[in-house]
């Protein structure tokens, strides 16, 4: 009997719950905006889907064996890469494009800075950053959803911007039956993703709660100043990649601050900048930077809000 | 349920983690006494501290509750022996802590001849320095699992001001129920054993601490405090305070905190907040010792799992094998694939039954196969789910971090010199990653740091 004893130091439970299960729980959060996407854009979000997941799984497995690195596919972190990709595209995209983005995101953002829970930036926006430099017309052609009449159109927020048409219909921006990426229109598919993220306790709420709040206060004072000029805060809150943007993809965890107080600055950092972008910089939408920015303050914010010392 | 009213106050720590009770194994199970086994292996040393001497040599005899070992040096405890019998051995042998060290090996001739034990009537009337040298000479120590000699925490070093003693019958590691069945079956004896060491450390105020998965205890305490309290030379009254069932709730820095909300600086002891803790079952031993005389040869021990056919607590002769207290309890239903000394959170795994129950040892868990679990450790996503619940602020991720990467210039900032391990960063992560062990790594390093500068 004595060989068959495992001993290993304590603690010897562990709580319910791992890394791959987590994964796991944005894939599921992630699935009413899949089925508003297949909805809204149909054969054009279901090509996209496939191909960036499965490019993302690919590229994954390729350059780990490549670089003489464990095979981790398995653990899903790949594949909620690969759709949060396709939900960030539009829907237009040529399949060769996303190809392109998917590698980025895998090779350049997450495996060259050693795999996951190494990388500083997020992989899904550093994939589309690359795309939206190379390819800035590809990336700003909007198919409208198949149940409008018109087979392209503006975004909501490109409306706003260079035609100054403020008529918002807050029903279609609620629903996402207005153009956009894949993933990114449908606001009610996204908070109900949300919720089961927050009662799942997959991320923490201080994120998208400083995020979403920052970006609301913003839009509501501005459109209080200039009405004429501004939309208000709830149609910020509602338009563009904002709620995929604070609820997917501020919140990844390995590229988001440690510490309680860091979120907090986090998430408002990022309503600050993506309104910064939107009311007064070049392009409509300015989720994408806000989120890469803050990435790349992360470590400073992790070192500069550390818990006070017990006892101190 | 009428316990809501409790579980609404019931006051705690910042931190922590809630890992399945388990208690429902014995937590009914009245203390059985278990009968000396033919041989003990009593280790020399049971405590922290300096070492001990053997005072004897293979061939002596002696009697239960005959000092077998002892140190000149006041951070010390000495063991007695509890059997009446025959030094056969004195060599290194298993142990529950440390692998191996020198321990004796007595043959137990079965007569259970003891020394005279010199009770004492009225100890009010002694001075306490006596009574510290009591307790001193009764072998007790932290009977909590930490193991540093009681007496110690009782000589309130000059210059200190102690008012307050905190009894601590949190027992947040799952699974053990034996301070529970101590308070409630020696209620009487521990609250005199508190009395005792209030007047000791002549503090104005005491408190139990009593998890709120214990309210059994709670009302059998609070029955028996009652009755004390009214009598006016008792003029501390003791309060009882329900805490919330959480881990590591019994941590003496969760419970300061928990209870008096102050907070123990670092590298510092209760004593610098004015409080002293001492658990329930020190606090019975210390009864024992002035009361009747009896110095510390047996404790209490909760064995349990699902693989043993009856678990329960036991009173156990110390060093007394594992071996022979599972044959009290009926043997396995199916071989253990894991044997816990103390609770799954900070109790050391064994890889035989022959190692002996020492003052240390609170209980033995043996997890079946079916409950084994072997970490497969995944990397870091900076979840952070150890800074959430790390009890006294650090970031358990970051220190990993720079373990691995051999960072030590930057360290010091990170002060892993202040984990109590618990062990509860390693139970929360998703990763399953030896947090814990990494901080003991960085925590080693630093000490080796400081001493030679």
């Amino acid at each position: 009997m004595k060989d068959s004893l495992y001993i290993s130091p304590g603690p010897h439970i562990f709580a319910k719950g791992s890394m791959p299960r987590a994964m796991r729980d944005v894939i599921v959060a992630l699935i009413p905006a899949i089925f508003a996407s297949i909805y809204f854009f149909r054969i054009r979000a279901v090509l996209l889907l496939i191909v960036s997941i499965v490019s993302c799984v690919v590229f994954e497995a390729v350059i780990q064996a490549l670089m003489k690195r464990k095979i981790t596919v398995w653990d899903s972190s790949a594949i909620v890469t690969g759709i949060l990709f396709a939900m960030n595209m539009p829907p237009s995209l040529p399949i060769w494009t996303c190809v392109l983005g998917c590698f980025v995101a895998i090779g350049l953002a997450k495996q060259l800075f050693g795999g996951l829970g190494n990388n500083i930036f997020n992989p899904v926006f550093l994939g589309r950053a690359f795309l939206a430099a190379a390819f800035p017309t590809l990336m700003t052609t909007w198919n409208n959803p198949v149940t409008l009449d018109a087979v392209t159109g503006a975004t909501p927020l490109g409306m706003v911007k260079f035609s100054h048409d403020l008529s918002v219909n807050y029903k279609d921006l609620f629903i996402g039956n207005v153009s956009g990426s894949v993933g990114e229109t449908s606001a009610l598919a996204l908070i109900i993703g949300g919720i089961y993220l927050l009662m799942r306790k997959a991320i923490d709420w201080r994120i998208p709660l400083s995020y979403i709040g920052t970006v609301f206060v913003i839009g509501t004072i501005t459109n209080a100043v200039a009405p004429m000029t501004y939309a208000g805060g709830l149609f910020h809150v509602l338009a563009g990649g904002l709620l995929i943007g604070a609820i997917f993809m501020a919140t990844d965890p390995v590229t988001s601050p440690i510490t309680k107080k860091g979120r907090w600055i986090f998430g408002s950092g990022c309503g600050v900048i993506t309104m910064v972008i939107r009311l007064w910089g070049g392009l409509p939408e300015g989720v994408m930077y806000s989120v890469l920015l803050m990435n790349a303050v992360t470590p400073l914010l992790n070192r500069s809000t550390r818990p006070r010392r017990y006892g101190t | 349920m009428v316990y809501n009213v409790t579980t609404m106050f019931a006051k705690t720590f910042r931190g922590g983690v809630h890992p399945a009770q388990r208690k429902e194994m014995t937590v009914d199970k009245k203390i059985k006494s278990v009968p000396a086994p033919p041989e003990i292996i009593l280790p020399l040393s049971q405590h922290i501290g300096a070492p001990n001497k053997s005072l004897l040599v293979p061939g002596n005899a002696v009697k239960a509750g005959q000092r077998i070992a002892a140190s000149e040096s006041f951070v010390s405890a000495p063991v007695h022996s509890s059997v009446s019998g025959r030094v056969k051995k004195i060599q290194n042998f298993f142990n529950p802590v440390c692998g191996s060290a020198p321990a004796a090996v007595i043959e137990n001739d079965g007569k259970n001849e003891s020394v005279p034990f010199e009770t004492i009537e009225d100890p009010y009337l002694f001075p306490k320095e006596r009574l510290i040298g009591i307790i001193r000479e009764a072998g007790i120590v932290g009977l909590g699992g930490a193991a540093f000699p009681t007496h110690v925490k009782l000589k309130i070093p000059e210059g200190k001001n102690v008012n307050t003693l905190i009894a601590n019958g949190a027992e947040c590691e799952p699974y053990l129920t034996c301070d529970h069945r101590l308070m409630v079956e020696r209620t009487d004896r521990m609250i005199k054993g508190i009395y005792l060491a209030a007047r000791i450390l002549n503090v104005k105020n005491i408190f139990l601490a009593v998890e709120q998965n214990k309210l059994g205890a709670v009302f059998a305490i609070e029955k028996a405090a009652r009755a004390i309290n009214r009598k006016p030379s008792r003029n501390v009254p003791l309060r009882v305070t329900v805490l919330k069932t959480k881990y590591p709730q019994g941590g003496e820095k969760q419970l300061v905190r928990a209870i008096l909300g102050r907070e123990v600086p670092p590298g510092g002891l209760p004593l610098d907040v004015g409080v002293v803790v001492q658990n329930v079952g020190t606090l019975l031993a210390i009864y024992e010792a002035v009361y009747d005389g009896k110095p510390l040869i047996e404790r209490c021990v909760t064995l349990t799992g699902s693989c043993l056919r009856e678990p329960g607590n036991f009173m156990v002769r110390l060093g007394t094998p594992i071996r022979d207290v599972v044959k009290f309890c009926g043997g396995f239903t199916e071989p253990p694939a894991k044997i816990i000394m103390g609770g799954p959170m900070m109790g050391v795994a064994q890889h035989t039954l022959d190692v002996p129950i020492v003052k240390g040892t609170t209980g033995v868990v043996f997890l079946s196969k079916k409950e084994l679990e072997v970490p497969d450790e995944l990397p870091c996503v900076r979840c952070a789910r150890c800074v959430d619940i790390c009890p006294v602020n650090l970031l358990p991720t970051e220190i990993m971090r720079m373990v691995k990467y051999s960072r030590w210039q930057r360290m010091e900032e990170l002060h892993p010199s202040d984990c109590i391990e618990c062990g509860a960063c390693a139970y929360a992560c998703l990763s399953k990653i030896p947090l814990a062990q990494y901080i003991k790594l960085a925590k080693q390093r630093e000490r080796q740091k400081n001493d030679e500068r």
